[in-house]
């Protein structure tokens, strides 16, 4: 990562230095690299990347496809293990927990949403949502009424009993995210999750994404979209595995507020951003 | 997480992919229900000889025509010199009144009265016949020393046969037509049951005189000795060789029950064992399709598995959940095809004799259950170890 003291000139600061976190960090990646072995060549996926989550923001991790980006979110999801650097989650160092106990801050502390939604088939919407909760131990009756509520807060409340395939890719993409919200984590982390769907059911799930962070959920979205990553409030660009710029966001989107589609397209024409920071490489 | 829960998450598993359940209960099934079967056809086909020999009495001597065992030579039963009615005579004379000889000659027999028709078995002996233990008399008589002498035209029927030509009425004194000759029925033996070469209730008892006319030969098929006391069997069966040497040389065979018994149970062991090797044919196919249904079922398996682990499962989690499946499923389609092999050993027995054994039915059960269970965990365990993202991705 770079180094400050080598700095060129003044507008040249450490990405923490950027829009930064006001408050604590929630999710922390210090120095994290991941190489893959393809074909006998070494991929550097990551290189010395750091990312700070603050509590409570709406963040988009953004950038080309192979560019890193969903690397970075599996590694802080805990989904995927770095070559070399260090993941915190509300301050703890979890980088060399043991499976199992990276398992349980994966169920309790952690959502997923994934662009290919990654339901399980032939199985129930409510059965989905309540996955988590079997491995967290809650039994029967309460896990229902929890699943039930989760479902009901995304708009699914009449299609408990609905199968993936009898639901629109909206609304499993909706069943996805009951289920991430179902332990009530602090994180909630979305790999591009409007990346299979029509843009209406896009908005949706935006819409359910923005208003969960406004009650306080971290959220955190991988995208290749740059108006998918304006529905944030920080956006971090990241290319060739490295971060190559962390904004602030200045027009940002407010998904399904009735502005619609002139609205965004107004959006996109605005400068990037004002409050921008080019992070050296 | 406790094991009802894992019993409750892998029984949903398994009801959400009936499919592939049912698919996977199918290879056990079948595997189990044919082993079930084929070997209870062997062993009960094995039992039910020997102990038709068995039942004969430890006091029987047989003697065949031919020179059967001793030398690299297999069995050459009836290949010699077929013996006659005057060594029946002949024989008597020299083994004693004790001592009651008993010739047999069978062939087939078509039987009809009035428009209704059968294929039966001749069976013929002497007046000795109550000692051949063709039967137990139901009603009726066994042919007399004076019928024999006289080369009557008497039967004794078997219970198919009355059950056939006579159904539901009292066949003594009627008149059958036997390969187109009018017999008088003089007795009915009881219901006997299936056995090797048709069933033995379809017989058709006649003075062997009678049947060498009707057969237009002078041959007797073998000859049974029956001893006055078992203790003098061997004594005997020294007396029946010296006695036929003259006239046969060595070719003619003398067996003791305790030889015939040990003869046919390696004959049968063979038949067994080439069932129980169809049957593990039918195990191996079963175990295939098991674990070709397990093995294309690892892509998705494996990305449930990563759907699992990343919303917060266990490896203990994932593994309880494989086992119980693949417990499941062995221990349903096991019992399944129990009742089906069992059920179909029952069904046959209307045809050959059957005996489901417990050794058949553990060893399918425990092979069929250890393919699905090694197929359905082993790939779950590779996959519980992978890192989430990666079993996600699987393809």
């Amino acid at each position: 990562m770079t180094d400050p003291a080598t700095g060129i000139n003044a507008d040249n600061i450490d990405s923490q230095d950027g829009p930064s976190c006001s408050l604590e960090v929630v999710l922390e990646a210090r120095d994290v690299s991941k190489s893959y072995v393809l074909d006998e060549v070494v991929v550097d996926a990551l290189s010395d990347v750091t990312l700070e989550v603050c509590r409570g923001e709406m963040l988009a991790i953004m950038g080309p496809s192979g560019s890193g980006k969903s690397t970075l979110m599996h590694i802080v999801g805990l989904l995927d293990h770095p070559t070399s650097g260090i993941v915190t989650i509300d301050g703890e160092d979890v980088s060399h927990m043991a499976p199992n106990a990276l398992a349980a801050v994966r169920n309790k502390r952690i959502g997923f949403v994934f662009q290919s939604f990654n339901l399980l088939a032939r199985t129930s919407a409510l059965t989905n949502v309540e996955l988590p909760l079997v491995y967290s131990g809650i039994s029967g009756g309460e896990r229902a009424r929890r699943a039930r509520a989760a479902l009901e807060r995304v708009g699914l409340g009449e299609r408990l009993g609905h199968m993936p395939n009898q639901l629109s890719g909206g609304q499993q993409q909706r069943v996805a995210i009951a289920r991430a919200l179902v332990t009530e984590p602090s994180i909630v982390l979305a790999d591009e999750p409007t990346g299979n769907l029509d843009s209406k059911s896009g908005v949706e799930v935006m819409k359910i994404l923005q208003g969960l962070n406004a009650q306080g959920i971290t959220v955190v979205i991988v995208t290749h979209d740059a108006r998918v990553a304006r529905h944030a409030q920080r956006v971090v660009h990241i290319a060739d595995g490295r971060i190559v710029l962390n904004e602030a966001v200045e027009c940002r989107i407010m998904a399904g507020d009735g502005q619609g589609a002139v609205a965004e397209l107004e959006a996109d024409a605005a400068s990037l951003s004002v409050n921008q920071t080019a992070v050296p490489r | 997480m406790n094991l009802l829960e894992s019993f409750r998450i892998a029984v949903r598993a398994l009801s959400a992919n009936k499919v592939r359940s049912a698919l996977t209960m199918l290879g056990v099934i079948i595997g189990v229900a044919a082993v079930i079967l084929l070997v209870s056809i062997g062993t009960g086909v094995q039992s039910q000889i020997t102990g038709q020999i068995a039942g004969l009495g430890s006091n029987l001597l047989f003697v065949i025509p031919g020179k059967i065992g001793g030398g690299g030579g297999g069995p050459e039963a009836g290949a010699g010199k077929k013996f006659t009615l005057d060594d029946v005579a002949y024989l008597q004379t020299r083994l004693g009144a004790d001592n009651r000889v008993i010739p047999e000659l069978a062939g087939a027999a078509d039987l009809r009265l009035h428009n209704q028709t059968m294929n039966g078995q001749i069976a013929a002996s002497n007046e000795n016949v109550a000692d051949a233990a063709l039967g137990t008399l139901q009603s009726g008589r066994w042919y007399a020393r004076g019928e024999v002498v006289g080369a009557s035209r008497v039967a004794v029927i078997g219970s198919n046969v009355r059950d056939t030509l006579f159904p539901g009425q009292d066949p003594i004194g009627a008149t059958l037509d036997v390969n187109g000759q009018p017999f008088r029925v003089i007795g009915l033996l009881e219901k006997k049951g299936g056995g090797l070469g048709g069933s033995q209730d379809n017989l058709v008892g006649i003075p062997i005189t009678t049947a060498q006319q009707l057969l237009g030969s002078r041959d007797i098929s073998e000859l049974l000795v029956r001893v006055n006391d078992a203790k003098n069997v061997d004594a005997t069966k020294a007396l029946t060789e010296i006695a036929l040497r003259p006239r046969y040389s060595d070719q003619f065979t003398v067996f003791t029950q305790a030889q015939t018994l040990s003869l046919l149970g390696t004959i049968l062991g063979t038949l067994t064992a080439m069932l129980a090797g169809l049957a593990s044919i039918s195990l191996l196919v079963g175990g295939i399709g098991i674990m070709n249904i397990m093995l294309v079922s690892v892509s998705e398996r494996t990305r449930e598995i990563g759907i699992r682990k990343a919303v917060g499962a266990r490896t203990y989690d994932i593994l309880s959940q494989f086992v119980i499946e693949a417990i499941v499923l062995s221990l349903l389609g096991g019992t399944v095809g129990i009742l089906v092999g069992a059920g179909g050993a029952l069904a046959l027995s209307a045809f050959v004799a059957t005996k489901v054994t417990f050794w058949a039915v553990a060893l399918a059960f425990l092979f069929s259950a250890a393919v699905g269970v090694f197929f359905g965990v082993y790939p779950a365990w590779r996959a519980s170890r992978l890192d989430p993202i990666v079993a996600l991705r699987y393809e």
